[in-house]
């Protein structure tokens, strides 16, 4: 178990430094950046004075070593375009970000499982045949198609919710304020969240239908059956677990995704979350940005794998290593 | 007779395909008495597998019950609704399938398998469940069964599992349990202690056992009566003795034939010719005619329903008085 543990932190510490180098690297790439710092006048002495005291010089390796060590402290720099620090900048808008996941998130898992087990219990149903069928139209069709018409229905035609912006806020610490505790807060999260969180809604429910009519195909399952189980108890406690544990990992990527992937739906929405900021940064060549936004997304989806194979180890007996004890 | 605990009466097994209707078995009957173990013998596909699924109410789609009945003493099964059925399920019919390895619930322990199980059949609370699935495990020969039964399936060995399923399907105090080869999956060396224990459970609670296999050493070794299955019809019911040194139906004395015997070395084995016919292709008259080697015109013309011999009873025309001419 702890030896587990300890190789699945190393190989993520092994992903987010290859991840920080590619982030150095983009510095590397976009011109010399003493450019844009000194003026017109500035005489060569004076760029290598600022070449030197910036550490430009130094060899590669050590330039490196020393992003990364801010890096760890949260300190990528002043951004090009805002002067001001980019940690700054993400620790203020990362909360709406993380709102509008966590939102559309929990809609896509808990929709998702209930559906996709509706659909395999009640195979032949006309409700499971017309959720199919229109799940078809949240797998294929692009993000921000789906919020530009939820857009034209339901705050165009029937003016019912706000097509962007976040709506009030209220404080709760020094730099998070949600959006959860105003009524005008939630009637701006609902077609985001909706819009953000439809594929992999869709996604789930088919992986989880599919799953499940798996599952109770199985011999334990028969054995249960011929044994006299109630059929509520086969199909949400033996069948249903079984069907989750597969399920877990897909669900864990599809959270990564939804906050890595918040890009499209905030610029449709203007949602004032760090992806809107992000390919606010894009236009300007905000580097420090950039890179910074490029380490966090890296940063969710490593925590998220860890925290999944960590769940496994919970949920699936067969994982966890116990006296062996087997005889014959 | 009095003591019939299962009676089977010209059951047919039906599955409706695209454009076809295959008849999976076609006129089966047979009894079961009360505690004594029936085999059901035949090659693969003759239907024995699926008479038991029939019998406990779980054939596969799109497989159905078209024809006749099946009686669990003086009640009719095979009409029963679901929640009915399932009530009967674990309770008076148990089944057990072939590969212990898949068939119980690889993410709950024992302990939880079984006291489920135990619960929904008999009135008691958890302790007293837990209590009685431990001693079930020690009954089946599972050493230490007090601390083992905590353990996941995944910590048992092959034999170690059917024995655990083996107290799962007891765990109800079924009157029958359905047998459907409980030993092919596992290896030669455990499988006589498997049947030793399927038997002797058998007896201790007062259970009928319908053993389905195609193993006869099984079946000379552990049953009372055995029933021989060819093309989804019965070729023959007897008395185990009878059958295997007796053989009547030509059907049967090919089957006995082919198993080698340690006195008669040098014999070479007799083997029948040909295959069983596939479902779509059953010849009219006795299904077995094409390869039947005292086959008669009258084989060929009219399907014989079994009858009953000094020995037993026999669907064949060589026992009728009109004989096969």
């Amino acid at each position: 178990m702890i030896a587990m543990l300890v190789r699945r932190i190393i190989q993520a510490v092994l992903v987010m430094l290859v991840v920080a180098f590619i982030s150095f690297s983009l510095f590397q790439f976009v011109g010399d950046p003493i450019n844009n710092m000194v003026g017109q006048e500035a005489t060569q002495q004076d760029r290598a004075e600022l070449r030197e005291r910036l550490g430009l010089n130094d060899p590669i390796p050590v330039q490196f070593m020393r992003f990364v060590g801010n890096a760890v402290q949260g300190e990528f720099g002043i951004s090009y375009r805002m002067a001001r620090p980019v940690s700054e900048v993400i620790a203020e808008r990362l909360p709406a970000t993380l709102e509008l996941a966590l939102v559309s998130g929990v809609l896509a898992i808990t929709l998702g499982i209930v559906l996709g087990v509706y659909t395999a219990l009640r195979r032949d149903g006309w409700f499971s045949h017309f959720i199919m069928s229109s799940s078809l139209i949240g797998v294929s069709l692009p993000t921000f198609l789906i919020g530009i018409l939820l857009i034209y229905i339901f705050s165009v035609e029937l003016q019912w919710l706000p097509s962007f912006g976040r709506g009030d806020t209220v404080p709760i610490t020094d730099n998070w304020s949600t959006g959860l505790l105003t009524v005008s807060g939630w009637q701006s999260l609902i077609l985001p969240a909706i819009t953000l969180g439809l594929f992999q809604l869709t996604l789930l429910m088919r992986l989880v239908r599919a799953e499940m009519l798996e599952v109770l195909r199985t011999d334990y399952i028969k054995f249960a059956r011929a044994r006299g189980i109630r059929q509520r108890s086969i199909n949400f406690h033996h069948a249903l677990k079984n069907t989750l544990l597969p399920v877990i990992t897909i669900a864990g990527l599809q959270l990564g995704s939804i906050i890595a992937f918040a890009i499209i739906t905030e610029t449709v929405f203007q949602w004032p979350g760090v992806g809107l900021l992000f390919i606010n940064a894009i236009r300007f060549v905000d580097i420090p940005f950039m890179s910074a936004y490029l380490l966090l997304i890296a940063l969710v989806f490593v925590v998220i794998n860890l925290v999944v194979d960590l769940l496994y180890f919970v949920v699936d007996p067969r994982l966890r290593v116990t006296k062996s004890s087997s005889s014959r | 007779m009095s003591d019939v605990l299962l009676s089977v009466r010209d059951l047919v097994v039906e599955f409706p395909k695209r454009k076809t209707l295959l008849t999976a078995l076609d006129g089966v009957s047979f009894d079961i008495h009360r505690g004594e173990i029936l085999g059901v013998v035949g090659e693969s596909g003759a239907g024995k597998s699926l008479t038991g699924a029939a019998i406990i109410g779980l054939l596969e789609q799109p497989g159905r019950i078209a024809s006749g009945e099946i009686w669990l003493e003086d009640q009719r099964i095979d009409q029963l609704p679901y929640e009915k059925m399932r009530q009967l399920r674990g309770k008076r019919i148990a089944m057990i399938f072939q590969d212990p390895l898949t068939s119980l619930n690889p993410i709950f322990t024992i302990a939880e398998q079984l006291v489920e199980t135990i619960r929904t059949h008999l009135p008691l609370n958890a302790k007293q469940a837990r209590e009685r699935a431990i001693q079930l495990l020690d009954e089946v020969g599972i050493p230490a069964a007090a601390k083992r039964v905590d353990d996941y399936p995944h910590q048992f060995s092959g034999g170690m599992r059917q024995r655990v399923v083996i107290a799962l399907a007891l765990a109800g105090e079924p009157e029958l349990i359905i047998a459907d080869e409980p030993t092919t999956a596992l290896d030669v060396s455990v499988q006589a202690q498997i049947i030793d224990v399927l038997k002797r459970m058998c007896a201790d609670h007062g259970a009928a056992v319908m053993l389905v296999t195609h193993d006869m050493g099984v079946i000379a070794e552990a049953c009372d009566r055995v029933a021989v299955m060819y093309a989804g019809r019965v070729a023959e019911i007897g008395q185990v003795r009878q059958i295997v040194k007796q053989p009547q139906h030509p059907y049967t004395q090919g089957l006995m034939g082919s198993i080698p015997s340690l006195a008669h070395q040098r014999h070479r084995l007799i083997q029948i010719p040909g295959s069983m016919p596939r479902l779509d292709a059953i010849p009219t008259g006795c299904a077995f005619n094409p390869r039947c080697t005292s086959v008669g015109e009258r084989c060929y013309k009219e399907r014989p329903d079994l009858l009953v011999t000094n020995q037993g009873e026999v669907a064949c025309w060589l026992f009728d008085q009109g004989g096969v001419a």
